[in-house]
């Protein structure tokens, strides 16, 4: 008799995902080797499989593999986030209309939990929504199914690589095949071991994620830590992570970004302290939250050690917690301003906000700001702003954007096809 | 890649009822009781919103099909192309929109329009079928 699991999960994963994105609007790009490179096209984080197969690494910096970019015609494009989150979210929105209970887990991979449909053909059931997710969106994705997360992410991998699985894999539940299958997945490959970690497990003779299946749970709790612990149990079909369906409510806002060149001029950096400050102070209020803590922090560039260093940071208390721009544009230009030292080099400045309040928010005695007035610039700045496009309407401080020096480089960048009108894909 | 905690769907817009008359003073319209909600054109045209894509129409070739250059084409990637369908089409690379149609020797895409011969599905040309289209939008 076939026994009913009592846990069973699903993992999406996106194939290639920014790659895929690019084709979806640009078909010329299929069967062709594309390759997305990080901001300011530093280097490659997304690879077609067609680039995977001619040796382009992830992570590689875009110099070192530019003649092999020429010698075979591989299509090069920067990050076009914009897209890429558009048809993430198209992706999960597919995935919804099959499966209710499902976690968003990163921009390319869904968790599913398929307790409730545990009767059903599960195989049946993900072909169908692999098929459905690549008419909708034009995203190829792969599944694979696990009694616990870390199993379903394995069986991903499986159902990505092997031969004939036509991207899916089910992680066997009994022996010998779960064993093998086990005996098959280098330790380095198990989700959750970091590349540290998989060092320290190897030199303990522990080479794959059967050995680490067998390991006395405490044992390996006692030489690394809870979390290492939780993976070698998953691994044994013990489920130690649920699904988590509602995203835990975010710690701290960062908006950072290197620059296109390395700016020397305060203008310059002055102008991207104040932009990074009015887009955190944005997305606050998108999110419902208010701040107590403010930190504005500058870097020279590390990788040229033949240039004086310059790396600082300083902070100050928002009080009472606030997500008005003015007020943190203000403390953030004069955090800046106390920071900034001529003569450097400067590669990143950013903006974070901490002390999250989405609820009560402290409020002050000593204080005589208007804040429902606050409230109200806040709300038609924003309505404006999503009405006719993001920074149409922004402080002075930030610079004109279409002449700001040290935006980051993308020089590859696709048209924003699903989110502008201007940028709509043409027939001919 | 994991990505902050925030990743929120898309707003949606919801549109409220205006109230058909002031309520401070006299008597009540009689319209009060009739009010419904606003028409929202995205419910008749997106039936599908995560399959729906907007493209922009170039060329004359589909006037026949009133298509006009400048179009905006509701494409719905959730309906099967059937022959008899406006379809949006990549050949050789390149978005084209016309009709699929059933010929004696297999499927091909035809214009509605004169002086454009129709594409036949053959090895000669790769043809894929990339989404139909639901509706045109047409500025007068």
């Amino acid at each position: 008799m076939k026994r009913t699991p009592e846990t069973m999960y699903a993992l999406v994963d996106c194939n290639n995902f920014y790659a895929s994105c690019e084709r979806v609007f640009d078909p010329s790009l299929e069967h062709r080797p594309v390759v997305v490179l990080s901001n300011n096209d530093g280097c490659v984080i997304a690879r077609s499989q067609e680039a995977k197969d001619l040796g382009i690494k992830m992570g590689e910096p875009i110099f070192k593999c530019r003649d092999r970019i020429r010698k075979h015609d591989i299509v090069v494009r920067s990050s076009n986030y914009t897209l890429y989150q558009d048809l993430s979210r198209r992706v999960v929105e597919t995935i919804r209309h099959f499966v209710p209970d499902i976690e968003v887990y990163s921009i390319d991979e869904v968790f599913l939990d398929l307790v409730p449909m545990v009767e059903r053909d599960l195989e049946a059931l993900s072909r169908t929504v692999r098929h459905t997710v690549r008419k909708w969106t034009g995203i190829p994705v792969s599944i694979g199914l696990g009694t616990t997360k870390t199993l379903a992410k394995a069986a991903n991998r499986i159902a990505k690589r092997r031969p004939g699985a036509d991207g899916f894999h089910r992680f066997p539940d009994a022996d010998p095949e779960r064993t093998r299958t086990l005996e098959a997945i280098g330790i380095q490959d198990v989700w959750g071991i970091g590349r540290r970690w998989a060092r320290r497990f190897t030199d303990l003779g522990i080479r794959t994620a059967l050995d680490l299946s067998r390991v006395p749970p405490s044992e390996v709790r006692r030489n690394f830590n809870v979390v290492a612990m939780r993976t070698a149990l998953e691994l044994r079909g013990v489920p130690c992570q649920q699904l988590e369906t509602v995203p835990e409510p975010r710690q701290t806002l960062v908006r950072s970004r290197s620059f296109g060149e390395m700016v020397t001029e305060w203008t310059d950096l002055s102008e991207a302290i104040a932009t990074h400050a009015t887009r955190a102070a944005e997305k606050l209020r998108a999110e419902g939250g208010r701040a107590g803590r403010l930190s504005v922090f500058l870097n020279t560039n590390r990788f040229r050690e033949d240039l004086p260093q310059y790396h600082r940071s300083g902070t100050c208390e928002l009080l009472p917690h606030t997500n008005t721009t003015p007020v943190i544009l203000g403390k953030a230009m004069e955090i800046g301003r106390r920071l900034w030292r001529a003569g450097f080099h400067y590669k990143k400045a950013g903006v974070m906000l901490s002390e999250l309040a989405f609820e009560h928010a402290q409020t002050s005695l000593f204080d005589d700001r208007d804040h429902a007035r606050d409230e109200r610039l806040m709300a038609t700045l924003d309505r404006i702003n999503q009405k006719m496009g993001a920074h149409t309407l922004h402080p002075a401080a930030t610079g004109r954007p279409d002449r700001q020096r040290w935006q980051m480089k993308r020089r590859f960048h696709s048209p924003k096809y699903t989110t502008r009108w201007s940028d709509l894909p043409k027939t001919r | 890649m994991r990505l902050p905690s925030s990743t929120s769907p898309r707003p949606t817009r919801v549109l409220r009822p205006l109230l058909a008359s002031r309520v401070e003073a006299g008597f009540p319209s009689p319209a009060d009781d009739h009010v419904e909600r606003s028409l929202d054109l995205n419910e008749e045209l997106i039936p599908h919103p995560a399959a729906t894509f907007f493209l922009r129409a170039g060329g004359s070739s589909m006037l026949g099909a009133g298509i006009h250059d400048g179009d905006l084409l509701v494409v719905d990637r959730s309906l099967s192309a059937e022959p008899g369908r406006v379809v949006v089409a990549v050949v050789d690379g390149d978005f084209t929109v016309k009709r699929l149609t059933r010929t004696s020797d297999g499927l091909s895409l035809t214009a509605e329009h004169p002086g454009y011969p129709p594409i036949a599905f053959g090895p000669d040309t790769e043809v894929s079928i990339w989404g139909v289209v639901r509706s045109v939008i047409h500025e007068p």
